[in-house]
């Protein structure tokens, strides 16, 4: 297996080619010696939603990500996309489809361009000036291509680096506490552009986030972990209001 | 007569030692200043030198007769006790001993093969021994300053290297600058020495032959070949050890294991005993 669902090229940017995916983790448990990091967690995730993931530091949440495209492996249970168990797909193939955005940007020494470039090239489709442009106007960074990432404010990074993610065109979308790291501002404009690339390319997306009140602005679903576990899922307001 | 000389070369030996010792204890307590404690450290591997030299000179004394085979026998000893060595700065590594005798025993391996091919380095196990240690020493710090470097900048960024993974990188492109800049600082210092070499150094085994009647210029000559066979053996020790550790950063499915928080091997009752410092610690 190499591609997930019939797709076009890694570097065409029309979002109406992408299909949503149907993930799926059954009892997914990862277990480091003694020290459970995630205990059988089973959810499903809906193809083109947007959950969010909530719960205490150290509940297990950036773990549960991390397994989802298989950063870390499983020790028990399995992560199912679109019916297929994910250990079929050759890793890089599986993490350029379900992408991810780290708390921190982690941007390459380099120019913005030559960031949004490095994951096409991976896979053989370099990304040309023209589709470099047209991604960063997407994230509201029009004319930073040339831009050295060491000049770049916290909230700017965070964007390049999820159009960074965005070149490969995943289509599924993983945040660990994007904004985390944000001022107010910075945090609400790249809250903003989840919300759009979730709109437009009906992208499945996943996003741990600590606050509440962003929760509810931009996931109609909810998780809440606690001690590594599962402990509810369901619409936003309801499980905020509970836990 | 030569027992009164032997007794003397011994007692001078040994001031001259006690005198190294004490300025060597003296400017590495100085390092203090710089926020580094490595007296303890310092004073165990001075007085493991000494012993381990000791022990050389007295095996050397009854092994002079031996033939190529001894010396061999000899030189795989002192590759296993380098990768020793090596692997006690990476404890937390489990592979640690066995890339480090590979690398080391590559390194140099090959450059004491082609000496000996080309009849640069006598099988006499008087000679042959004492030059193909310093390549073997020269291997050890090369495949312990490449481990060292690339372990460190690895760890230090999991976020990079991670973000490439995420991005669909494979391990070895995620880690490729690393790989570059370990391999490099394991060469500079035995480039720099090639540099130096006539300029700010002349060379022991120079000097002994030149002491033992040998023309100047062929003393010269054939340290230059020495040394170039050290930086052989350096670099091909540091590319092995890199190459072995890239593969072994990852797992099967890509994930990244060279982390701070690896600890995959617990320390013996030997390392403990005889490696109480695994260097600077940061306070």
């Amino acid at each position: 297996m190499e591609n997930l669902s019939p797709r076009s090229t890694t570097t065409d940017l029309d979002p109406s080619d992408l299909q949503s995916v149907h993930m799926e983790t059954k009892n997914l448990t990862r277990k480091v010696g003694a020290r459970t990091l995630v205990d059988r967690v089973s959810v499903v995730i809906e193809p083109g939603e947007i959950l969010a993931v909530t719960g205490p530091s150290g509940a297990g949440k950036s773990s549960f990500l991390r397994l989802i495209n298989r950063l870390d492996e499983p020790t028990d249970g399995l992560v199912l996309i679109d019916g297929q168990d994910y250990r079929g797909f050759k890793p890089p193939v599986l993490r350029r489809e379900v992408g991810m955005v780290m708390q921190g940007a982690n941007l390459f020494p380099g120019t913005v361009g030559s960031n949004l470039q490095f994951g096409p090239a991976q896979s053989g489709f370099p990304l040309d000036e023209d589709k470099t442009n047209r991604l960063l106007v997407e994230v509201g960074l029009s004319g930073y291509a040339t831009r050295d990432v060491a000049s770049l404010s916290g909230g700017e990074a965070q964007r390049v680096s999820i159009a960074r993610t965005l070149a490969n065109q995943p289509r599924v979308l993983l945040l660990d506490e994007p904004t985390s790291a944000l001022d107010e501002t910075a945090a609400r404009l790249v809250e903003d552009l989840i919300v759009k690339i979730n709109r437009e390319r009906r992208m499945t997306c996943v996003i741990i986030t600590h606050s509440p009140d962003q929760a509810e602005r931009i996931a109609p679903r909810t998780m809440y972990m606690a001690s590594a576990r599962l402990v509810a899922i369901g619409p936003t307001r309801s499980i905020l209001h509970a836990h | 007569m030569l027992t009164e000389m032997l007794n003397t070369q011994i007692a001078v030996g040994l001031l001259q030692c006690a005198g190294a010792i004490l300025l060597c204890l003296a400017v590495v307590s100085i390092c203090r200043r710089f926020g580094v404690s490595v007296e303890k450290e310092t004073a165990i591997s001075l007085a493991r030198g000494l012993i381990q030299m000791s022990i050389v000179g007295v095996l050397l004394a009854t092994l002079l007769t031996g033939g190529l085979l001894v010396g061999a026998a000899v030189l795989l000893a002192m590759v296993g006790a380098a990768a020793f060595t090596t692997s006690q700065r990476f404890h937390e590594l489990s592979y640690a001993f066995e890339i480090s005798f590979l690398s080391i025993g590559s390194g140099a391996g090959t450059a004491i093969a082609f000496m000996v091919l080309t009849k640069g380095l006598s099988t006499d196990i008087q000679v042959f021994v004492p030059v193909g240690s310093m390549i073997i020493a020269n291997s050890m710090n090369a495949s312990a300053q490449a481990m060292e470097r690339f372990r460190s900048d690895v760890t230090a960024h999991v976020g990079q290297v991670e973000a490439a993974l995420c991005l669909g990188a494979v391990p070895s492109a995620c880690v490729s600058p690393y790989v570059q800049t370990a391999v490099y600082a394991s060469l500079l210092p035995r480039l720099d020495m090639l540099k130096s070499l006539g300029l700010v150094w002349i060379p022991g085994v120079m000097a002994g032959m030149m002491v033992a009647g040998s023309s100047p210029l062929y003393a010269a000559l054939y340290q230059f070949v020495i040394v170039t066979a050290i930086m052989i053996a350096s670099a091909i020790a540091g590319m092995t050890v890199i190459a072995v550790m890239r593969r072994r950063a990852f797992s099967s499915a890509g994930q990244l294991l060279l982390r701070n928080s690896t600890v995959t091997k617990q320390r013996g009752f030997w390392a403990k005993l005889l490696h109480r410092d695994a260097g600077p610690q940061p306070k």
